[in-house]
């Protein structure tokens, strides 16, 4: 039997999630749980015989014993509220707001690493694009500086995220620094709302010191690519990555050149269209982490 | 001399910031605020080119940190009010209570045209911390007087004091500066600004248009620093209200002087209409794309001109300056191929 899973939040990420939780093997969807009865995604699972709810995070704590994993995408500020309810039902959560309460996972970079804390942070959409972009050149260099600069259709950026637009500037920048490794780490974000909607894009500049191995930088890079690509299949290089000459006055010290990696993300159009590649990052990244806390578990049980 | 017929802002230290590279001095910042407070300008903006936080790769690293500079300039104003800029997504409300805390009077909150609702935690943030809050909408061009009007309406109910029509790219004619004007005029409680470059020849007849139209409050930049072909000059547009008898509180040749002996020897190049400003006019593409597209176009052996142009066409917005490497690097590999055997 799979692990059982509640995902909290019935919008875009909530319903999207649904669609990929049901398609995984090693996991079982228990519940869709929103606070609107009459919300698209509640109707959607309802139609795909889902159990789903309006009752929010009051129908976790009424059936505890039907839950081995909540998954929230709800917001910020709602889930500080939900993880301290489930850290006293004592059921783990994977947390896609950009709240940051647990440690921060990025499945190319350290999946195996905090699977056992009560609560993983997913950081951001951005963050889960271009933070192993810059752990990647973090392997090949020692980068002081690392900034990223996401830009999403408006019409994937919902009333959460509008809102709260300094939390997905400072939960990332802290990301490349944490778990990208750069000493400093700087985020932007941008929407645009041309019609029809831009896919997603991500542009990572890293500071290279002197004396860097530009070909193990550019091959870190690409390697690392392939392992994000693996979880995310829209995930890839939009142009090859350029080393550019400065020199640079970065806040980590002036350095000789940068290196410079366009992305782009194309959505798996489980949900949302294709362009909302944002979206599909996010719930392709958690449920990477469910399964493999799903393998985890079953590995502690055999 | 009587009161002013419209509040002037002079952003020389912001946006004029892009036609020096964000390099200004400490003694830059302080020699223009002074000359401008005494020739009488109600407002001066002072930040990075794009607002608290831009210091990046993508815009280009400050020369000095922007609270220096905003420090240097409330010290040096006697009865101007310091104004800064916050772009959210770039800035973040931490930037609004460092400037508070330095002494800093106004935060203009600026999104896409068709971004508002992002602002409504600045402008929150801002009115909290006893700032006056105005809406800054950009790229006002790409949408109709209605659609501008919507989002105006909104900055407003986020309880913005002062909301303005953003001619980023300077690709407005006069009868769309003054449609623009008349809606929001006519749709908001809160008075109305206009900000306009210079791309295609038109930020002072536009300035005018618009406070014929009712607005209240005007940007300019003296010796028309600023992005693109530059932004509105100061000197000329008040040495053109005085002759029309619009009250604007500014001494014409103290404006004059400040602008020949402070700003233009600041200036590392001309602000005029050249090929590229003119393109970003015509084709209607963010003001500070100018310089960036110019060193990439260097950098990769590609033409300027086809840079903006396509950058156009892809209908990118402020802050997506890391699409001109994009455009870039693909210009370059298609005169590659045609190259290639």
């Amino acid at each position: 039997m799979g692990l059982r899973c509640a995902i909290i939040g019935s919008g875009n990420i909530g319903t999207d999630l649904m669609i990929k939780i049901r398609r995984s093997d090693q996991l079982e969807l228990a519940a869709l749980i929103g606070i609107d009865p009459a919300s698209d995604g509640l109707a959607r699972a309802r139609s795909l015989g889902v159990e789903a709810t309006p009752d929010g995070i009051s129908w976790v704590a009424d059936h505890p014993d039907r839950v081995d994993l909540v998954l929230d995408a709800t917001s910020a500020h709602v889930h500080v509220r939900h993880a301290a309810v489930l850290a006293g039902l004592g059921i783990p959560v994977i947390d896609l707001t950009p709240a940051a309460r647990g440690p921060k996972v990025i499945p190319a970079v350290n999946l195996a690493e905090h699977l056992d804390a009560p609560n993983l942070s997913m950081v951001t959409c951005g963050g889960q694009a271009t933070t192993p972009i810059v752990a990647a050149v973090s392997r090949a260099a020692d980068v002081r500086y690392a900034e990223m600069v996401s830009t999403v259709a408006s019409a994937s950026a919902g009333p959460g995220t509008r809102q709260n637009i300094d939390e997905f500037t400072r939960t990332t920048a802290r990301a490349l620094e944490e778990i990208g490794g750069a000493a400093h780490g700087k985020a932007i974000v941008i929407l645009n709302p041309a019609d029809p909607p831009i896919l997603m894009r991500n542009t990572v500049f890293c500071a290279l010191p002197e004396g860097t191995d530009h070909q193990a930088v550019l091959d870190s890079v690409q390697r690392m690519v392939a392992g994000v690509a693996a979880y995310v299949p829209g995930y890839r290089l939009k142009n090859h990555p350029v080393i550019e000459e400065g020199p640079f006055d970065t806040p980590g010290g002036t350095v000789p050149h940068r290196v410079v990696v366009l992305l782009e993300v194309e959505g798996a159009g489980d949900y949302l269209p294709p362009y909302a590649g944002n979206l599909d990052i996010m719930t392709a990244a958690a449920v990477r982490v469910a399964e493999a806390k799903a393998q985890r578990l079953a590995g502690v049980a055999a | 001399m009587s009161a002013a017929d419209f509040r002037l802002t002079d952003s020389t230290l912001r946006d004029g910031s892009h036609a020096v590279r964000h390099q200004y001095t400490q003694r830059q910042v302080t020699d223009i605020v002074a000359g401008l407070d005494q020739a009488g300008v109600a407002v001066l903006e002072v930040a990075h080119g794009d607002g608290l936080g831009g210091s990046s790769f993508s815009y280009g690293f400050s020369g000095t940190n922007d609270m220096e500079l905003i420090s240097a300039a409330v010290a040096a104003a006697k009865t101007a009010k310091i104004a800064c800029l916050l772009i959210p997504g770039i800035g973040t409300a931490e930037d609004l209570r460092a400037i508070a805390d330095l002494g800093a009077a106004v935060a203009r909150i600026a999104t896409h045209c068709t971004e508002a609702d992002i602002a409504e935690q600045h402008i929150g943030m801002a009115k909290e911390l006893g700032l006056e809050a105005v809406g800054f909408l950009m790229m006002a061009h790409m949408i109709e007087p209605e659609q501008l009007l919507a989002q105006a309406r909104k900055m407003q109910d986020y309880g913005a004091d002062v909301v303005y029509c953003v001619d980023s790219a300077g690709a407005m004619t006069t009868p769309m500066a003054r449609a623009r004007i008349e809606a929001l005029v006519a749709g908001l409680d809160i008075p109305v600004g206009i900000h306009a470059h210079e791309n295609l020849s038109l930020s002072v007849a536009n300035s005018l248009s618009a406070l014929e139209a009712g607005a209240l409050h005007v940007d300019a930049c003296t010796a028309g620093a600023g992005a693109g072909a530059g932004n509105c000059p100061t000197e000329v547009l008040v040495a053109v209200c005085e002759k029309l008898g619009i009250e604007t509180g500014v001494d014409v040749l103290a404006a004059a002087s400040v602008a020949e002996e402070t700003v233009r020897p600041a200036l590392q190049r001309p602000q005029v209409v050249d090929r590229a400003s003119l393109i970003l006019g015509y084709a209607g593409v963010y003001g500070s794309f100018m310089l960036h597209s110019e060193r990439a176009a260097a950098r990769y052996g590609v033409s300027q001109a086809e840079i903006l142009l396509e950058l156009g066409r892809r209908k990118v917005v402020g802050g997506q300056e890391d699409m001109i490497i994009d455009v870039a690097l693909e210009l370059a590999a298609r005169s590659g191929q045609e190259v290639s055997p």
